[in-house]
This record gives C-alpha cells, sequence and structure tokens, in this order.
C-alpha cells in the first residue's frame, strides 16, 4: 500500500469511530459504565493527530502505532484490547499482505486478544465479532463478493451479542439484565471492520 | 532504594487510589514504597497505562512490585503496562487477583515484615474467594 492509501485507510477507520462516539456511550451506558465511545473518540483522536507521520510508516508499523495510541490513549479495557488487536496485526503481517496473509495474522491477533481478555466465545465481547470475521476470512478466495460478505457477517455477529448474557466485563454485572443490548465492543469491532473493508474497496 | 516490595493502587477513580494509599501508610509508614493511580488521560473515570508505568517506577523496589487493582479495566491496563515495561522488570511484576483497599493494606504488611514478591500477592489473594 502507498503512504496515501494507508493513510486514508487509517483515517476512515479513526474519523468512524469518531462519529459514531456517541453511539458507542449509549450502548455502554445501557450495560456498562458508559466511557466506551467516549474511549475510543480519545484513542482515534490520538491517531488522528499522528496520521501523517503514521502514514510514512511501512503498513505493519502504521498498523503497530495505531494500537500504541490505543493502549496509552483509550483509558479503558478497550485500550489494551484494541491495543493488543493492531499490536498483533502489525507484527504479524508483512509489509504487502495477500489475503492469507491476512487470515493468518487476523487468527493470531484473535488469540491474543482473547488472551488479553481472559475471555472467550459467547462471553458477549468483541470476540463475538472477530471470532465469526477470523473463520470468514479463513481459507477465503479474492472474490468480488468477499468484502460484502465480511462486512455481512461482522454486522451480523455484532447483532448476535444483543441476546448474549455477558460473561466477561462491566456488563457482567448486570447477569441477565445484560441480556437485549448490543455490546458496546462488538459494536465497534463490526463498525471498524465494515470501515476497512469500505476503505479497502474505495483505494 | 528499599528491599521491601513495593505496593501500586491502580484505581478507576484517583480518590479511591490516593484513599487506599492513606491507609497503606497509615499501617506501614515508610517501610514499603507505595505509589497510586487513577483516571483515565483526560482525567475522568478509568485507568492510563502511562500513569500506571509511572507508579510503577515510584514504588519500584528490586524485591519486586505487587499492583492492586479495582475493576476489570484496571486490571487489563495494569497487565498491559506490566509487559510494556523493560524485559528484566517484568518478571517482577505482579497484579494481585484481591480487593483492592483490603489487598492493598495487607498486601502492604506482608511487605513490610520482608516477604519475597510471591508471598505479598498469595497473602493479598486469600482475601478473595476462589
Amino acid at each position: 500500500m502507498t503512504p496515501e492509501q494507508i493513510k486514508r485507510l487509517i483515517e476512515a477507520v479513526a474519523k468512524t469511530v469518531v462519529a459514531e462516539a456517541d453511539r458507542l456511550t449509549a450502548l455502554d451506558q445501557a450495560i456498562g459504565d458508559g466511557d466506551h465511545g467516549l474511549n475510543m473518540k480519545r484513542g482515534f483522536e490520538a491517531v488522528l493527530a499522528d496520521l501523517d507521520g503514521l502514514s510514512r510508516k511501512p503498513l505493519p508499523d502504521a498498523i503497530k502505532s495505531v494500537g500504541t495510541h490505543m493502549v496509552m490513549k483509550v483509558g479503558g479495557a478497550s485500550g489494551p484490547l484494541y491495543g493488543t488487536l493492531f499490536l498483533t496485526l502489525g507484527k504479524e503481517l508483512p509489509a504487502d499482505p495477500t489475503l492469507a496473509d491476512l487470515a493468518k495474522a487476523f487468527a493470531t491477533a484473535f488469540e491474543a486478544v482473547k488472551a488479553r481478555g481472559k475471555s472467550d466465545l459467547g462471553q458477549k465481547t468483541m470476540l463475538d465479532v472477530f471470532g465469526p470475521v477470523r473463520d470468514a476470512l479463513s481459507g477465503a478466495t479474492a472474490d468480488p463478493l468477499l468484502g460484502d460478505r465480511i462486512k455481512r457477517v461482522a454486522t451480523e455477529a455484532a447483532e448476535t451479542t444483543v441476546n448474549m448474557k455477558a460473561i466477561r466485563g462491566r456488563a457482567s454485572f448486570l447477569g441477565d439484565r445484560s441480556i437485549g443490548h448490543m455490546d458496546p465492543g462488538a459494536c465497534s469491532a463490526a463498525l471498524m471492520i465494515a470501515t476497512i473493508v469500505d476503505t479497502l474497496e474505495t483505494l | 532504594m528499599s528491599k521491601n516490595v513495593g505496593i501500586v493502587i491502580v484505581s478507576h477513580s484517583p480518590k479511591v487510589a490516593e484513599g487506599a494509599a492513606d491507609m497503606v501508610r497509615q499501617m506501614v509508614g515508610a517501610e514499603v514504597p507505595v505509589a497510586w493511580t487513577g483516571g483515565n488521560p483526560d482525567g475522568g473515570l478509568g485507568t492510563s497505562v502511562p500513569a500506571i508505568m509511572e507508579a510503577i517506577d515510584k514504588a519500584w523496589s528490586d524485591a519486586g512490585v505487587a499492583i492492586l487493582v479495582d475493576l476489570g479495566g484496571a486490571e487489563t491496563n495494569s497487565e498491559m503496562a506490566v509487559e510494556m515495561l523493560d524485559g528484566d522488570r517484568q518478571s517482577k511484576v505482579v497484579v494481585c487477583n484481591a480487593p483492592i483497599v483490603e489487598g492493598a493494606v495487607i498486601a502492604a504488611a506482608e511487605a513490610a515484615s520482608g516477604a519475597a514478591l510471591a508471598d505479598v500477592k498469595r497473602t493479598a489473594e486469600e482475601l478473595s474467594p476462589q
């Protein structure tokens, strides 16, 4: 990817999260401590402030730097979780990744996030989006409909968290009352994945 | 530098963290290095990885540092902060699975006796139902 493409990709993700911060916060107010949108916004505003620096780096280093901003700036559990996702992707991806490289790196990143959060599938977390996306990427071939498939998988996976009972995170304190609301982390994960797909298709 | 294990208190609330540190001080005085941090990078409720790294540095002891945390994000951010330390320091810092206030006080009391890091952690964790 060219520096201009890297810039457009990271900028699109950051701007989407910033624009959707209120929605993420509203979801978190329902079942958590109500800071997810604000925290993610703080992290991605730091990314936007560093956009020129980031896009001068090779893709893996740029992704790692996004991870570092998340870790240093977010201030909630989503900081180290998304930080670990991006740091691992940056470590695992080659400079010019193929679809197979992406599938492999994403699977490794999934495991890293799972370990960081001491969580697993079905616990109403961002993993419930990353898991199905990992599965959809695994062995996928680059056909024109792949992007739409990945987006649909991510969006539907976020929807499945509505009916889950939270086992990890602040929402788990609510027990059965966590059922009926989408997990904010699953929502932000699906949002970012959809933005990445949309942006990659325009590059 | 103290030869006793240091204690770091990480709460979402700076008031809770500072209050817990006051209670530790009352118990062990200056025998145990104690540092606290609370609040996200904007000063709201939350925790901050760079601030936790700074607190670990402040409470540093060659015997190690035990971290007491309150809720989820404090634990995850503390574990992240530990991983970002220099390699030789990482193995000397532990996050305790214990109630933050009681855990900090009992961990500090144990540390003041010159106990090793693993014993300080175990003593604090005896407060948590397994």
